[in-house]
């Protein structure tokens, strides 16, 4: 079987950044596999502004951000193969893959980073009733027929949820010359982007129903109009608040699930809170050499920060190729308003620095951040204004973390 | 040209009926009024060939589910379809049931039909979900699962391949009798025939309606919704789970399927007229009575929910007779569940009442080419095969790992995919827990090209399910 140092499962911006950084780590024997036609990953299909203000310090749209890291790929010679789908991996870390050109092939690498990105939720996981028709689309699926087919789903439509590839389709597909009737909320609170809420919905009049949900959709072939509905504080709908749309698309945004499949199938152990990996420090599941990274691991919002992430999970992969034993981890215990922390553990002597990425659970003002272990609180951070759609990125020293056990990281309001 | 056999309907019972007839000399047609075979009932249902202790005795369900289940296992071989021999275990979990139990023990051993009583703790090691009141089950080795519409369009491709024609998207509307034959008059076109058969799933009281002035038999139409599980469920539960089956009905299941996920269903709604819609009511009914027969079901796992709606009545037995006022006309009504697994059986009723047995048998019959499925070959046979055809080594489906070759050799068997959701019965591309929201671009384009159409008009289902429009861009 032909053996390798590492492979790199995805070639979207977590894929991309995570080979470069191995490469710096001077890692030379190594493969980054890519499903479809051509790297890039779902940046490809983002053709709106504002991507990498952290990274280039400008506003790119999604392709020519995934054009930097292509053309850097290219520049440190990385080997990767596109239309090459992995099918399965192994815990002693067998990756099988076919291509039409390669055929089915099992490789033995020494390490494996998964960057296999997310999928969207859908109709079926949220079971919204009524009738199994056309005209039912996930958000990122409509901008994948606009952005690269050049179709356009519907003219009348609607938008269940309110995250953020809903709220840009909302405004891409009212450019396009469809009526966007409204966006009904689940939830108190938008899960978007302000930047969103008001660039994409507020400067087009679309309104916005929050604590609202799709109870029926109807239409004999396709939709031909949605019934939502104001939710209690136990999210059931309240008979008699029941508003009617002549919609002929309902458009889904209703959250992002990280594509763990072949980690899961590897045995992997899983956070059934971010429903990806549970990682350490360095991004490494709980099968040794196996590192996961970028939305494959938990949903990021910003480019930016999976790039961050992934570059870890590269370096990581190859600095850590040699090792034996086990290191002994400590617990990172999320408390309070949180809803995760990523990483879920890290060993007893860090030798680098850490950072903590997280959500919290609802919105809140004037919030503590604080991250104690046995010895009390060695961190801790004041924000106005946490928001779920928000993550967020807290960086700890690692003479804070070394020796002390597991530690707490708990938001409350002040 | 003067049909032998029309046959009304290319649901279940009308692909058996086909098939078995295209080995006989005639001519036959098949009408459906759908985009495709198999849209009908037995496209939303359990799956699951019952052994046939279940129907009350001296009934025709417990007669055809009894034959037609025996005779499934070569029949799927023949023509290349799915059939697995899971087994099931029929759960009681009150005292009072136990009897139940062995009452229907003892009805399945008077058929043949093999079933074990097992202890709860017995039950609980096979199936560890199983909920914690389980007493007693009773074993049924000999249950089946299928691909209902996998199975009905094998058969109805083999027909098709010897010489009956099928008319999709044309619906029955008018039937005349002449003199000693039959006009049917469908959407498009009129055919003249000598015989009949109404197997028209729902639709079968209006097709009596259309022949007699009044239909001979009366239905009832019982809703019943479903949740799917992921394949990352696929180990809740081995066996097919039942609660001891009541009046209503067989109560809610747990099904394994062919391709490894769960169905949990069915509830029954008595409705007023076909809807296939799913309600929130519904699906709670079916979490509610779960609870009674398994624990810890992983409702995070739920990729989708669905409806099928039976057509019941005549006391709850299969209506199976030759018109009294038109002779020729066979109508088959309220064919509710055993439906899909008396099939086989329904079909060779029928044709025994046409006197089959003196009809001249073909010399020579076309067999259906196997189907190429990449996730169930050896590494070998792979690896040849994506040398052969680069395409099989193109993955299109990324949850079910189909490859666009399979789509391509879908699209070149007899009865063609011409729709997204053609292609999903077929291959099952968009089955997964994507459900479709990767590949279903994809196999449009692949659509578009082989058809030579616009994107854009490529269909999800039927007419009036276009894709959309092209954007100005
Ligand atoms: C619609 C949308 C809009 C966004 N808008 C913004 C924005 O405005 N600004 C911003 O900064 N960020 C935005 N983001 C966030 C950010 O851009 C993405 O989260 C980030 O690009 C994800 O990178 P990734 O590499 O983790 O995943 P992806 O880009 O999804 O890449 C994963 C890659 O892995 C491949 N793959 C998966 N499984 C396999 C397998 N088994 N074998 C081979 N290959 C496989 C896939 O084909 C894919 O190319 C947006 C995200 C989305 C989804
Ligand atoms: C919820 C549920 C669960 C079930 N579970 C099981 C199970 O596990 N095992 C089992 O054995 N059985 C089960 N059944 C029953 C089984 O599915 C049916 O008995 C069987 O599928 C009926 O097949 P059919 O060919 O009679 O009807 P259909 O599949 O409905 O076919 C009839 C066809 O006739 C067409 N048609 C109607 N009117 C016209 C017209 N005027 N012109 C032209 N065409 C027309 C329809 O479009 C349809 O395609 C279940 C049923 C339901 C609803």
């Amino acid at each position: 079987m032909k053996q390798i140092d590492l492979i790199i499962i995805g070639g979207g911006s977590a894929g991309m950044s995570a080979a470069l950084a191995a490469k710096k780590q001077g890692c030379e024997s190594m493969l980054v596999l890519e499903r479809s036609d051509a790297l890039g990953g779902i940046l490809q299909q983002c053709i709106h502004n504002g991507f990498g203000l952290q990274l280039f310090h400008e506003e790119l749209s999604g392709p020519a951000f995934a054009q930097r890291l292509i053309d850097a790929l290219h520049q440190a010679q990385i080997p990767y193969r596109t239309k090459a789908s992995v099918l399965s991996i192994t815990p002693d870390r067998i990756v099988t893959y076919v291509h039409p050109e390669d055929g089915l092939c099992r490789i033995r690498s020494k390490a494996i980073i998964l960057a296999s990105g997310c999928y969207e939720r859908t109709r079926g996981m949220i079971s919204i009733g009524g009738k199994r028709i056309k005209g039912v689309y996930t958000a990122g699926s409509a901008q994948r027929y606009l952005n690269m087919e050049n179709i356009l789903v519907g003219r009348r439509v609607f938008i269940l949820g309110s995250g953020d590839i809903g709220l840009i389709m909302a405004r891409r597909m009212r450019l396009e010359g469809a009526e966007v009737l409204g966006v009904a909320e689940l939830m108190p609170y938008s899960n978007g982007l302000t930047r969103n809420i008001v660039q994409c919905l507020e400067d087009f009049d679309i309104p916005l129903y929050l604590s609202h949900t799709v109870i029926d959709i109807q239409g004999d072939t396709r939709v031909e109009g949605i019934t939502i509905a104001q939710v209690d504080e136990n999210k059931q709908p309240i008979p008699g608040s029941e508003k009617h749309f002549a919609a002929d698309t309902l458009l889904l945004s209703v959250g992002l699930i990280p594509e763990e499949t072949l980690l899961q199938e590897a045995g992997v152990v899983l956070d059934p809170k971010t429903k990806g990996a549970k990682v350490n420090a360095h991004m490494e599941t709980s099968i040794p050499h196996v590192y996961a990274c970028g939305n494959a691991l938990h949903v990021h919002d910003l480019v930016d920060d999976v790039c961050m992430e992934a570059r870890v999970a590269g370096a990581s992969a190859i600095k850590d190729m040699e090792k034996k034993t086990e290191e002994a981890c400590t617990e990172v215990i999320a408390e309070g308003e949180i809803s995760y922390v990523v990483p879920q553990h890290i060993t007893t002597h860090e030798k680098e620095d850490v950072i903590f990425s997280f959500r919290v659970k609802r919105p809140l003002h004037h919030a503590l951040i604080t991250f104690e272990n046995k010895t009390g609180v060695f961190q801790q951070i004041r924000k106005k204004v946490l928001l779920p759609s928000q993550m967020q990125r807290i960086l700890c020293k690692k003479e804070a973390l070394d020796g002390h056990g597991a530690i707490w990281v708990k938001v409350r309001e002040e | 040209m003067m049909l032998d056999v029309c046959i009304i309907g290319a649901g279940i019972c009308g692909s058996f009926l086909a098939y078995d007839l295209s080995h006989y000399k005639g001519s036959f047609a098949v009408v459906e009024k759908e985009h495709d075979v198999a849209g009908g009932v037995t496209m939303a249902n359990s799956a699951i060939i019952h052994a046939g202790y279940d129907p009350k005795d001296h009934t025709l369900k417990a007669q055809l589910n009894v034959e037609g289940a025996k005779a499934y296992e070569a029949i799927a071989q023949r023509v290349h379809a799915h059939y697995q021999k899971i087994g099931a275990y029929v759960i009681a979990s009150e005292e009072s049931q136990i009897a139940q139990l062995k009452e229907l023990q003892q009805r399945g051993n008077k058929r043949g039909v093999r079933c074990e009583l097992v202890s709860g703790e017995e039950l609980k090691q096979a199936e560890p979900h199983v909920c914690e009141a389980a007493l007693m089950a009773l074993y049924v080795p000999d249950t089946a699962i299928i691909e209902p519409w996998e199975m009905a369009l094998r058969l109805m491709e083999c027909a098709v391949l010897n010489g009956v024609d099928l008319y999709l998207e044309e619906e029955v509307i008018g039937i005349m009798h002449k003199r000693d034959y039959y006009e049917v008059k469908t959407s498009k076109q009129t055919l003249c025939a000598k015989r009949i058969i109404n197997a028209a799933g729902l639709g079968a009281e209006r097709i009596g309606k259309l022949c007699d002035g009044a239909s001979p038999f009366h239905m009832e139409i019982k809703r019943g919704q479903y949740y799917v599980l992921s394949h990352h469920a696929r180990d809740f539960v081995h066996h097919i789970l039942y609660p001891l089956p009541s009046d209503k009905g067989k109560g809610v299941l747990c099904v394994p399927t062919i391709h490894g996920n769960i169905l949990l269903g069915p509830d029954a709604q008595i409705l007023s007229e076909e809807d296939t819609s799913t309600t929130s009511q519904g699906l709670a009914r079916v979490r509610e009575q779960l609870t009674q027969l398994v624990k810890e079901v992983p409702y995070g796992e739920v990729i989708r929910s669905y409806s099928g709606c039976r057509p019941c009545g005549n006391d709850n037995d299969f209506y199976i007779e030759e018109s009294a006022i038109h002779p020729g006309i066979y109508h088959l009504g309220c064919i509710d569940s055993p439906g899909l697994a008396s099939a086989p059986a329904i079909s060779r009723y029928v044709l025994e009442a046409m006197h089959i047995s003196s009809w001249e048998r073909k010399e020579e019959w076309i067999e259906n080419e196997s189907v190429i499925r990449c996730d169930e070959m050896e590494d070998d046979a792979r690896k040849a095969l994506i040398q052969a055809d680069p395409t099989y080594g193109h993955i299109i489906c990324r949850c079910e790992a189909i490859s666009e070759g399979e789509i391509l050799a879908a699209l070149r068997r007899p009865i063609p995919p011409r729709s997204i959701k053609e292609v999903k019965k077929r291959v099952r591309c968009g089955m997964g827990k994507c459900q479709g929201g990767f590949c279903e671009v994809e196999v449009a384009k692949l659509l578009a090209r082989e058809s030579r159409l616009p994107l854009h008009e490529i269909c999800y289902d039927g007419a009036g399910s276009e894709l959309g429009e092209e954007a100005k861009g």
